[in-house]
Order: C-alpha cells, then structure tokens, then sequence
C-alpha cells in the first residue's frame, strides 16, 4: 500500500498528521503504477475531472474520517501524462479547480490544467532554450485578398543562419500561433536544427478564423492554403518548391485541414504531420460527436470512399487517452493501403498541447532529417 | 613526421590559437573549411581566434567551379556518390542486426567461460563487415580513379597547382568540422593530402575525422534507429591510430558502459579519442601528447590520460586483448 493508505490505516489523523503527511510527499504523489491526489478542504465533496478517454469522467475523492483530507489513488501506467482538474462542491455548489498542491501546469487556449505524470515520464529537454543554440527569426505576412473574404496573417519562420542562396522545404502549420505558445514549436525547431535532428526549414504558422467550419474540408481554407500562401511563400523566399518538400501540419482538426487540404490538391503535397487527428467516419448511421463533427464526418467519409494517395510520407501521432485513437489507429493502416509510407507513433497521453509537443522531434525528424550523422561542426 | 593538433569543437570556445602557439606557428595559415560548404568564406571569427595570417583554399568553391568546367567529371562523380549511399545503405541493414547481437551479449549477466567466446565471435563479426564495407568503398574509388583520371584532367589539375602554389606561402594547415564527406570528398578530389608535405596541421570535429584512417559516423541517442556507428570511408590516414569523436558528450552515452565498451573493441586497435570543447591531442616529434583528452576502454571506461610518451603511446595503453576482441 502506499504512504496515504498507510496514513488512514496509522493515523494521527491530526492536524499535525496530516501537515506532516503533506509535508513529505510531492503530490500527486506517484508509487510505482499507482498515483495519489490528495486535497484539503472541509467541503462535502471532491472528485476528479481528467481526461483520460476509458476511465470514468468523473472519480470521487475519500474523505479521511471528519479530517479536512479527501484522497483517491488511480492506476496510471508508467510513462503516462494526464491533465486534470478537481471539482470541489461546498454549499450545493461545485467548482472546477486546479490542484492546490501540484505546482505542474498545462496551458491551452482554454486555460490551464493540472498534470500528473506517471513513473518514468519525462519532459524532453530539446523543448527548452537551448543557450548554444542559434535562433531562428519571424516575420509577418498580410495576405489582404482572401478567399475568406477576409485580411489573414501568416507568421513566417526562417531558420537561424537564414541564406537567400540555399533552398529550403516548407512546412505550413495550422494553429501556429498556438503551436508555438503552447507547444513551443519555435523554440523546438531552433533546438532540433541546431542538433542537425531536422533540415533547416521555412515554417509558416497560421492563425485561423473560425477553425471548427474552415478546417474540416472547407474550399475557401484549400485555396487559401494551396492557391494563396505556399505560391506566395514559394515566390517571396528561397524554397524547393517541390512536393516532397512541402508538408502540412495540424492537430485535431488542424490535421483534419492538413488531409484535406492534400486531398484536394493531389501531388502538390509530399508529407504531412498530422497529430490527433479527428478523423471520425461513420461506416454507417450517425455519429454521436455533436454537431461540429457533421462536416468532419462527411470529409472523412468522402475521404475513405476515395482516398487516392493524399502524400507520400505521412507521420501520425494520438494518445492513447484519447477518444480519437481508434479512427487514428484505423487510419495508419488505411493509408497504408494505398501505398504511402505511414509511422503512427502512440503515447500514453491526451487530447492536449503538450502530447503534440512531445512528439515533435519524432515527427519533424522522420519527414526532415537532418544531417546529424554527417556532420561534426 | 608532421606535427599535428586535433581540437575539439572550436565554435563556442575556440583554443585554435592556443593550440598554434604551442606548435609554434608564425607565418601564413592555410584554411580549409570546405565542410562549411557555402558558409566557407565566413571565416572571420576562426581567423581572429587564429591570430595569424590566413589564406582560404576555398575547397568548395573550388569544386562547384570544377564541376561547371568539367561536367563529365561532375556527372561520374555524382555517380560515385550516389553509389556509396546505396552501399552505405546496404551496410547499414546488415550492421544493425550485428550491433544488436553484440550489444545484447555484452549486458547479458551469466558464466563468462560461456558468454565471452559468445562475446568476441560478435563483435568479430561487426569488425569483418566493417572490413568488407571499407573495401567495397575502395573499389567504388579505385573504379572512380581508373574511369576518370581525375589527376590527369586539364580542369583538376588547374586546380591542383593553383592550391600547390597557395600553399606553397603557408606555414601550416588548418582544417575547420562541419559535413564530413563533403570535406573528405573535395581533400581527395584535390590530392590535398600530397599537397599538405610536412606543413603542421590544425583540425577539429569534422577535420579531424578526416586526417584518421577510418571515418566513422556516430550518434548513441538519434531521434530515430538503435544509433549504430557507421564506417563511412578512409580518412586521409594521416593521425594513424585513432578514432576522434567530436561533441562526444552530446553525441554518445559515455556512462553506457556496453557502448563504450563497444565502439572501443570494434574500432581496436585505434584508439576512441573523445573530443569536446577544450580537448586536445598532439603530435609533436612523432609522439603524441595527450593533454586532458579521454580514451574508450575496452572494458567500458572512459580514461583520462596525462601522458607524453614514445612514439605511440595511445594503443599500448589501451586495455589488453585478453578482455575480448
């Protein structure tokens, strides 16, 4: 058993105990396959909100007899990531917190989550400022005459030691600006070029309108992409300009966007990157995702009845706590099928930022590799 | 027997000028950064680091000439490099299933009377498959020489003697890292190593890599692939006896004791000299001077080592062969 059961089975179950308990432990508190939250409070309920996709939604917290200590311990396997917050009811009321006593955090555009890690998962370094590093440099480009109808603005990445003279592959990534936010993407591409682990490259990051209707096969979000920004970036900056290098790169309904947007432009893209994707299909009756997903559904759908081959290089990642990993399992093999070289690699995280960021060096150095074994600087 | 200083990596804390002022070098440096590829004008930072008179040879600006002058020996060329990529290719499929096999002997626990014959006979068989690849490189190389006579081409030889007269008011040599067969490929192509007579050299990372007899790539934590070092050709054979590994802290896992163990068993009985920044091997008078540099042991060390001695001092201090192969 672990430290807390120890503690309900030897007490004191004082104060002082219990300061003491919280004292030595850093919480949520990891034992082997077993994780520990632990919340202090006199209030009339605390449960577990995680977002772990096979577990239930909700797990109650157990009070410690009348002390102001609620616990639960879950089964996380080890290497494991998982995003949480507590509910806590007091009053006939609940609220949605963060762990008081876990200093770990998750952003989004949504706010901040509360991580718990299992045994053995680490934060890769290669995410963090690297001093020896060269960084890279952005720029902006307007484009004014938009299919949308509207301005949109695409932030350009150049690589460090950026030269006119060489030529670059381009990779077009959608919810840039949350990329480099929430996953740190400029950093990690700073990072992975200067370890040689990618090519240098151009990176256009852009930023949305309305990416629930523009990103699931909408025309308007294939032309601007296909017909507006990589003729424009391919005109304005030293690129090959070949499909072999440009690449397409989404998250949830970011890949969604990056599939169709290869779909419907056959040949003009060789790779793409495509992380959780939502890629819900329907092999008969009605989904049950909401009404978001109808478009979704319908592309996918159109999708797996003519798949045609959408890139030649295609790198996958899910979590495995996700909803989502049945349809990305399902779509590794299909692609497969029809002859296009798929890596799907799985983890054992959610439907969050920082599962895609943790993935990167694996993805951008499979469809970029760099010339780490060849050179010694 | 020329004297000679392999550095390790110079880009953040260069020792190039300590190292030519402890060989004693004045006048004119000749400069090869051909490894820098278009980057080779931007030496600024390495000449000042340097403090001495410096003249770029300008290797790769030299071959993207050549190649234009000359375009069947541009064409063959690619040919041969296209060649040794689906050789190395070849050799990397059957290296790894060997590497694993003997990585997995080495950890394994048990009855070393049972293991070690086990042991040798692996890595045995890593060094007779790197011996295969170098000679099938050898072949691609000679078949490359007796097709196109680089030597006796008009354009090559233009070249040739323009390089001979440049270094002809140099004093030494310094050889910058940087892509490692970009920089072996352009030495031979301009018989650098003929070139160089007994003018004192200055190398780091790449440029060290190049003067060994055998190049080999290498990295312990790749992003993809068990990380399996590679032969990849001849070096110019002019620091006999070693195997440098620039940016071995990064590059390698030093603690690991089975690939440290390894590498210096495969490679034996050439010495695996890790070079970091502020590392330094010297030869002087024949001898080489190890000044804070590091050795692989064959027993799964790293060893530090202070000593001047004869005239090879580095392969009998390695371990004994009665360790394994």
């Amino acid at each position: 058993m672990g430290a807390v059961h120890d503690f309900v089975a030897e007490g004191p179950h004082t104060r002082e105990g219990i300061d003491a308990l919280i004292e030595r432990h850093v919480w949520p508190l990891v034992e082997g396959r077993e994780v520990t939250f632990v919340y202090r409070g006199y209030v009339d309920r605390v449960f577990l909100r995680h977002f772990v996709y096979g577990l239930p939604s909700t797990v109650p917290f157990r009070r410690i007899g009348e002390t102001d200590l609620w616990f639960v311990t879950l089964e996380i396997p080890p290497g494991s990531r998982v995003e949480y917050k507590l509910e806590v009811v007091e009053g006939g009321g609940g609220r949605w917190v963060r762990d008081p006593l876990n200093p770990r955090m998750a952003h989004d555009p949504f706010g901040a989550n509360s991580v718990a890690v299992g045994e053995g998962y680490a934060t890769p370094e290669w995410i963090e400022p690297d001093p020896e590093a060269r960084a890279g440099s952005t720029e902006e480009l307007r484009f004014r005459d938009t299919p949308f109808g509207d301005e949109r603005h695409v932030t350009v990445y150049l690589p460090a030691r950026f030269r006119r003279s060489r030529r670059y592959p381009l990779l077009v990534v959608h919810d840039g600006g949350d990329y480099v936010k929430y996953a740190a993407l400029q950093t990690v591409l700073d990072n992975l070029i200067h370890r040689l682990e990618v090519v240098p490259m151009v990176v256009a990051l852009s930023h949305p309108g309305d990416r629930l209707v523009e990103y699931p096969d909408d025309p308007r979000h294939v032309a601007f992409v296909a017909d507006t920004v990589v003729p424009a970036l391919e005109q304005r900056y030293p690129l090959f300009g070949n499909p072999a290098n440009r690449c397409l790169m989404g998250a949830s309904f970011g890949a969604v966007a990056s599939l169709a947007t290869a779909w419907r432009r056959p040949g003009m893209f060789g790779k793409l990157l495509l992380q959780s994707g939502s890629f819900a299909f329907t092999d008969i009756g009605e989904h049950r995702r909401g009404p978001a997903f109808d478009p979704v559904v319908e592309f996918v759908n159109a999708f797996r009845a003519a798949p045609g081959r959408p890139a030649e290089r295609v790198f996958m990642s899910c979590g495995m706590y996700e909803s989502l990993i049945y349809e990305n399992r399902s779509m590794a093999p299909f692609l497969r099928g029809r002859g296009v070289d798929v890596r799907l690699v799985e983890s054992r995280d959610g439907h969050n930022w920082e599962n895609w960021r943790d993935r990167l060096r694996e993805g951008l150095s499979w469809l970029f590799p760099g010339h780490l074994w060849m050179v010694y600087e | 027997m020329k004297p000679i200083a392999l550095l390790g990596p110079q880009r953040l804390h260069p020792t190039v000028g300590e190292a030519a002022r402890r060989l004693g070098l004045k006048g004119p440096c000749a400069l090869i950064t051909a490894g820098w590829q278009e980057r080779e004008d931007e030496t600024e930072e390495l000449e000042a680091a340097l403090g001495l008179p410096a003249v770029n040879l300008r290797l790769y600006a030299r071959w993207e000439r050549l190649r234009a002058e000359d375009p069947a020996l541009g064409v063959a060329h690619r040919a041969r490099q296209d060649r040794l990529r689906r050789l190395q290719s070849l050799y990397r499929g059957r290296l790894g299933g060997l590497m694993d096999a003997a990585r997995r002997l080495l950890a394994m626990a048990g009855e070393p009377a049972l293991l070690e014959p086990e042991r040798r006979s692996a890595v045995t068989a890593v060094r007779a498959l790197d011996a295969h690849h170098l000679q099938r490189i050898t072949e691609t190389h000679l078949a490359f020489e007796e097709a196109m006579h680089p030597g006796a081409r008009a354009a090559v030889a233009g070249q040739r003697a323009a390089l001979a007269r440049a270094l002809a008011g140099c004093d030494s040599v310094v050889l910058a890292g940087g892509h490692i067969a970009v920089l072996l490929g352009r030495l031979r192509l301009f018989g650098l190593e003929a070139l160089l007579g007994d003018k004192p050299i200055i190398a780091w990372s790449a440029g060290a890599m190049a003067l060994c007899e055998r190049v080999v790539l290498f990295h312990d934590s790749p992003p993809w692939g068990a990380g399996d070092a590679e032969l990849l050709d001849f070096g110019l054979g002019l620091a006999p006896g070693l195997v440098v590994l620039p940016h071995a802290k990064k590059r390698l896992r030093l603690a690991d004791r089975e690939r440290v163990l390894l590498m210096a068993r495969r490679f034996r009985p050439a010495a695996c000299v890790p070079l970091d920044p502020g590392d330094a091997i010297e030869r002087v008078d024949g001898a080489w001077r190890l000044e804070g540099a590091r050795l692989l042991a064959s027993d799964g060390d790293v060893r530090r080592s202070g000593s001047t001695a004869g005239p090879d001092p580095i392969a009998p201090a390695m371990p004994a062969a009665s360790e394994g192969v």
